[in-house]
């Protein structure tokens, strides 16, 4: 056994056990830290599958600002009553657990049993990508060969924004959401606030630009620029813009909305919805990735700061 | 035990466990994570599907890694609404139980269901 296989099967036993950590402790604050800790070491699982474009993104939206949504979610609702007596029956956690077995052993035996050998899209990937001018194989596939999906997703995060937001109470309705974080203005969350930032828009530019080439993206970036946003928000040097705000809201619909254009466009001026024109590609994806980073940073950001909870003016 | 057969069986129990504390845990916010942690198996198992798709040069299919990105950028947005949705039933109902016809701390604001 070489030292990369007992490492893989030690991560595996550590992921397993934070899963099993997560479902079984009783107290919530506990397992919402398991789940946080279990999506850090699950990117690292995604680097030993060679898939670096999504240990990145688990990394930052499944732990990053995943995790600080749920922690902020178990936080506020600790005074929540103990809904202990609720818990279901033995004879349901049976039947659950009894279920759930089988729905596991059907997994394995499917992953011991698929085809060899296995079907592959890479090959086809490859042979496409002069179309772009991008080499990294999950930017052509996100941007050009699969963009529809791309664009629905941005559509998705625009309809969670827009269920959250509802959510506001009427004297709320339109304002600032989230509470006004207080920090000590010498304290670390302030100076953190202060220092990071200029370190972490670089990173997040960074990864958003190379990702035309090497593992990175608009995803990637977007959610390292609404970390950094958040910082800033948390450490109440800043507040939170009211969702009333119309810049705000064309920040919002600028990703899907030239996404969008581009497809019509594609449509009437072209063979197909999506379809670019081959010496525009590199240049239009740019664009639209460009537009789509911002709304991902100020979506992703939005969404964790939550609904509406204060009017405008304070 | 390569590691498609060892990440595999992660993968699979993981869904195993998300879906029986899905199931048993009566706490709305156990449940959200306990859906998140089925969801990241069922990602996995996409990930394991790419992993034997390696060709061309690449590690990994780059299709049902793309999928996935799609996927975990779209579970972070239905997590974020359904924690909005939890925090708005506590502030208003006092409580944050599931159970039908549980008496509530008579808000005066129902928050629909």
């Amino acid at each position: 056994m070489s030292i990369a296989t007992v490492f893989e099967i030690v991560l595996a036993a550590v992921v397993l056990g934070l899963a099993i950590w997560t479902i079984a402790v009783p107290e919530t604050y506990s397992a919402t830290v398991g789940f946080v800790a279990y999506g850090l070491l699950v990117a690292l699982i995604w680097v030993r599958l060679d898939a670096v474009d999504v240990a990145l993104t688990e990394a930052a939206i499944g732990g990053g600002l995943g995790g600080v949504l749920l922690l902020g979610a178990a936080a506020r609702l600790r005074n929540a009553d103990p809904t202990a007596v609720e818990t279901p029956c033995k004879l349901v956690r049976l039947c659950a657990a009894a279920l759930s077995s089988l729905i596991a052993a059907a997994l394995v035996a499917a992953i011991l049993l698929l085809p060899d050998p296995a079907p592959t899209l890479a090959p086809a990937a490859v042979a496409k990508a002069w179309a772009t001018g991008l080499a990294n194989p999950v930017t052509n596939v996100l941007m050009a060969f699969r963009a529809m999906d791309t664009m629905l997703e941005k559509v998705v995060l625009l309809l969670a924004i827009v269920g959250v937001w509802s959510l506001a109470s009427d004297p709320a309705w339109g304002g600032r959401p989230g509470p006004r974080h207080e920090a000590d203005p010498h304290g670390v969350l302030a100076f953190l606030a202060r220092l990071l930032p200029s370190v972490g828009i670089v990173v997040g530019i960074y990864i958003f630009w190379t990702g035309a080439d090497h593992p990175g993206g608009a995803f990637q970036g977007g959610a390292i620029l609404a970390s950094m946003w958040l910082l800033v928000v948390m450490a109440g040097l800043t507040d939170t813009p009211p969702v009333s705000s119309r810049r705000l809201r064309f920040i919002l619909v600028a990703g899907p909305g030239l996404f969008l254009v581009v497809g019509i466009g594609g449509l009437c001026l072209g063979p197909a919805f999506l379809a670019y024109p081959l010496a525009l590609a590199k240049p239009l994806i740019l664009g639209i990735e460009v537009a789509m980073i911002l709304t991902i940073a100020a979506t992703l950001g939005l969404l964790l700061a939550g609904a509406p909870e204060r009017s405008e003016q304070r | 035990m390569s590691s498609v057969t060892v990440f595999g069986l992660c993968a699979a129990a993981a869904v195993g466990l998300g879906l029986y504390g899905l199931i048993t845990n009566p706490q709305p916010l156990r449940k959200i994570i306990a859906f998140n942690l089925l969801g990241s198996g069922v990602f996995l198992l996409f990930g394991i599907i790419g992993r034997r798709g390696a060709a061309a040069g690449f590690g990994n299919d780059p299709v049902p890694q793309a999928l996935v990105i799609t996927g975990v950028v779209v579970a972070f947005s239905a997590t974020a609404l359904a924690i909005a949705l939890l925090l708005r039933l506590f502030q208003t109902a006092g409580s944050t139980t599931l159970r039908s016809g549980a008496p509530t701390g008579a808000g005066p604001d129902p928050s629909g269901d």
